[in-house]
């Protein structure tokens, strides 16, 4: 199809920082651990709606930008994200289909895959100390997730990216 | 690091509106608190100033007879206070940010202090902020000793906010619940003799070569907003910003410093050669 010129991608670029500003938000000590993995929601929603246009490439930097502002080991999340995107377009025909509630489920899924990998390279650096809280993370960006798409749906139609 | 040139206007605008919040609780304090404070503020800044008088002559004391000792005199320092960005980092590493960076002549490994101790020392540093790693960070340890009687230990971060762990500390050792470990300097990093943490527990377990000491830091890591960044006295660049610790560090300043405070980590309590030149 060559009557679809790509357009929009400074909405694209707005709710990655968006994203970003989320997850620096302070948060009250007991809800640190449960933050919603706001950027690998965001990152895997654009992966499913535009694979042809964020890719791998696109969550790598993403996931650099993300390692800088939280101060973590350059390339740890880079990679998770670089991961799990891959996974993301690799099913995107499967996960537009399902009902919302499979989608968050799959979600869970990805988003406990970005921590195992995240908690794998914190295991080399000597920072492996954790609790199971840490996994909370995973259930409340589940929990998120209904919202965050009909809400990025939404935004996606209306300033008709593609 | 380029990026976090970028990643600063986020940051500032993540901490914005605590920025804002604060400035609005501030400009409709009411008088009568503001009174209140002023009163206390005043009462504590003359309590601090006479304890300050007593200090100078101490200092000066000090000096005299590390002199007649032959030993190395104790370095003054310069400070600058630098205020915490309210931005979360990964919670589970023990960091913080701050709004001071490259342009302010912070430094790699800089101590970061607060009112009541040491804090922690930067490890990041973009051009307008630095992100400091906490004394209880699990990749942080800074070498203390105790108060009392000068035994010398190392204090290791945990992960745990508000707790620090003292290993290799063995059952005879002469340490007991609430002494005060301050800084040994040992490191050539961190000042001498500030407030590092305090002893809470010691399980001793006689089947274990160590014993299980674990302390609190003194510095409040998880409530101060505003820091001190340290400049020790032989660290050339200085911004023409930061203030003396005192006046007498000023007056000191025209002698010839000392090495304490260089990357000497076997030099220990002894005076380093080349320190002598006074006599």
């Amino acid at each position: 199809m060559a009557l679809a010129k790509s357009q929009g991608g400074i909405v694209i670029f707005i709710t990655f920082i968006v994203a970003l500003i989320l997850m620096m938000m302070p948060l009250p000590d007991w809800a640190k651990a449960a933050r919603p993995q706001w950027l690998i929601m965001v990152v895997v929603y654009w992966c499913i709606a535009l694979p042809d246009r964020v890719g791998v490439f696109i969550a790598w930097m993403t996931g650099l930008v993300l390692d800088v502002s939280t101060g973590s080991l350059l390339g740890q999340n880079a990679l998770a994200f670089g991961v799990v995107a891959f996974l993301a377009i690799k099913l995107h025909l499967r996960i537009r289909l399902f009902p919302l509630w499979q989608q968050a489920l799959s979600i869970m899924i990805l988003v406990a895959l970005y921590q195992i990998i995240t908690l794998w390279v914190k295991g080399f650096t000597g920072q492996s100390a954790q609790s199971w809280s840490y996994w909370l993370a995973s259930i409340s960006s589940m929990l998120l997730w209904p919202f965050i798409f009909t809400l990025m749906r939404g935004v996606r139609r209306f300033y008709r990216v593609r | 690091m380029a990026i976090s040139v970028f990643i600063y206007p986020l940051q500032y605008l993540v901490n914005l509106p605590v920025t804002m919040g604060e400035w609005m609780s501030e400009s409709v304090t009411s008088r009568g608190t503001l009174l209140e404070e002023n009163e206390r503020l005043r009462v504590q800044h003359l309590l601090f100033k006479a304890q300050l008088q007593k200090l100078a002559a101490l200092q000066v004391e000090n000096v005299r007879l590390r002199e007649l000792l032959q030993s190395s005199k104790k370095v003054s320092e310069n400070v600058l206070i630098a205020e915490l960005l309210a931005v979360d980092l990964d919670p589970f590493s023990r960091k913080i940010v701050i709004n001071k960076g490259s342009t302010d002549n912070v430094y790699l490994g800089q101590p970061v202090l607060d009112a009541e101790g040491i804090m922690g020392q930067i490890v990041h540093l973009g051009p307008y902020s630095g992100t400091a790693m906490l004394i209880t960070d699990p990749n942080h340890a800074i070498p203390v000793h105790v108060n009392r009687n000068g035994l010398r230990a190392i204090a290791v971060g945990t992960g745990t906010p508000d707790v620090l762990e003292i290993p290799y500390m063995t059952n005879s050792a002469d340490i007991a619940e609430g002494d005060l470990l301050t800084s040994s300097g040992l490191d050539g990093r961190f000042p001498r003799d500030y407030p590092v943490a305090r002893i809470t527990q010691i399980t001793k377990n006689p089947t274990q070569p160590y014993a299980t000491v674990i302390a609190e830091p003194v510095a409040l890591l998880e409530r101060a907003r505003e820091v001190l960044l340290v400049w020790p006295s032989d660290k050339v660049a200085q911004p023409a910003s930061t203030t003396p610790m005192s006046d007498t560090a000023t007056g000191a300043g025209s002698e010839p410093q000392t090495a304490t405070q260089q990357p000497e980590p076997a030099a220990g309590p002894q005076p380093a050669p080349g320190t002598t030149e006074e006599q």
